[in-house]
């Protein structure tokens, strides 16, 4: 009897490529205060916003995928055939089945790739690219699309004070691909399940739907206890990141954090110790908390900022709703 | 060690200075966080992290919620040290 076959892979990845499409519309501060009782001064104090995007009905976040995607292939230099598996990292997705990748793979000509959706909310994107990597190297896929693709204003709820305010609409796709040398480093990650209350969804959607006067479900969060989590566990688990990539902090050359507030970056760079060398990714100034979307949204806006940084050590580090989070090192395209 | 009450509550005025710039004399028992010194829920986290730290006692989640004023942060400070 013959034994089964092996399927083995590139031994190394990077990201070969990323695209970005951010919400039509630019929402400023004064445009949502009023219903949360505050005011742009205090927005910028506790979040460091000035100003978010969202879409228009006229977008949605297959569009925002679609938009990202196409940019991040063409970049990559890759027909779109090529492309092994398509993995959406959501929490946007309309419908609970089918999934958005299936209709991204269509869309944007990857048909017949494997597609699923992630729900990891801010670490998905984390997720997709540790599955890429592993898929690649196992020889699963040759070309991975990792998208993370959020509408949030469909789930923002104008007089929450909890987190509303902070959301924002973009999509951030990445081209995952074979390398000569290592290009992106040992994933940690994990969850605290423990935690599953502090921040999702306010109500189930069954609950919504029985109740004729209720509202379609909002997202809401205990933002005190995601702070502590997110700074200080976080702060260990980039530290542990680093130390299984074998990368000290004075050798990265940027830091892109899930772009959940920007008193948690501050607080998480400080606790990091980062160098004053280590540019760090502030993008939710001009976009807002995009969840999955963030960290692609982040790097592909560093990276325009500053092109000397394509080819230099970056770590992410996605953290979120489970609460769950992922960290990897990874070369800059 | 065990700190005494006039040791935590200086511990806490440094820690108050040091993340909102707030001076240490603005510190007193009777002083609520948010109302009377405006220092927001976030910066509150912080200055309870440096706390567990500096005075060696665990401030769980749903025990922030509690510790409204100073004095009942001195309070659960130097009791949770006993």
């Amino acid at each position: 009897m013959s034994p089964l076959a092996q399927s083995h892979g590139a031994q190394f990845t990077r990201i070969l490529s990323l695209g970005a499409a951010r919400g039509d519309l630019v929402v400023s501060n004064d445009d949502i205060a009023e219903p949360i009782d505050s005011s742009d001064e205090w927005i910028r104090q506790r979040t460091g916003i000035i100003e978010r995007r969202r879409s228009s009905d006229a977008e949605q976040a297959i569009d925002l995928a679609v938009r990202a995607s196409s940019e991040a292939i063409e970049k990559a230099g890759i027909a779109p055939g090529q492309i092994g598996a398509v993995i959406v990292a959501t929490i946007s997705n309309s419908v609970q089945t089918p999934s958005l990748a299936a209709l991204l793979a269509d869309r944007v000509g990857a048909t017949p790739a494997a597609a699923y959706d992630i729900s990891a909310a801010c670490a998905g994107y984390t997720y997709g690219i540790a599955q890429a990597d592993a898929l690649i190297r196992s020889g699963t896929a040759e070309y991975v699309l990792v998208v993370g693709a959020e509408k949030l204003s469909d789930f923002a709820k104008p007089t929450d004070r909890s987190i509303s305010f902070l959301l924002g609409d973009g999509a951030g796709a990445a081209i995952v691909g074979p390398s000569d040398t290592i290009g992106i480093g040992p994933t940690l990650w994990g969850s605290d399940g423990s935690k599953w209350d502090s921040v999702g969804m306010d109500r189930p959607l069954k609950e919504a739907f029985d109740d004729p006067e209720g509202e379609f479900p909002t997202l809401r969060q205990d933002g005190q206890v995601v702070f502590r989590w997110a700074v200080w566990e976080m702060a260990k688990v980039a530290t542990e990141a680093l130390e299984k990539s074998g990368v000290t902090a004075e050798e990265l050359t940027a830091f892109v954090p899930h772009q959940a507030n920007m008193r948690i970056i501050d607080e998480f760079a400080k606790q990091l110790g980062l160098p004053e060398s280590v540019l760090i990714a502030r993008d939710i100034a001009t976009t807002g908390n995009t969840s999955a979307a963030s960290i692609p949204l982040a790097m592909h806006r560093l990276l325009e900022e500053h092109p000397e940084a394509s080819g230099g050590l970056a770590l992410q580090i996605g953290f979120g709703a489970g609460l769950v989070y992922g960290a990897q090192v990874v070369t800059l395209p | 060690m065990a700190h005494t009450t006039e040791e935590v509550i200086a511990g806490l005025a440094e820690l108050i200075n040091e993340e909102t710039g707030i001076s240490a004399d603005q510190v007193s028992m009777e002083k609520s966080f948010t109302e009377d010194l405006d220092i927001d829920s976030i910066s509150m986290m912080t200055i309870v992290v440096n706390a567990e730290e500096k005075f060696d006692v665990k401030i769980p989640d749903d025990e922030v919620k509690n510790l409204t004023t100073v004095g009942e942060a001195v309070e659960f400070i130097t009791k949770a040290q006993a």
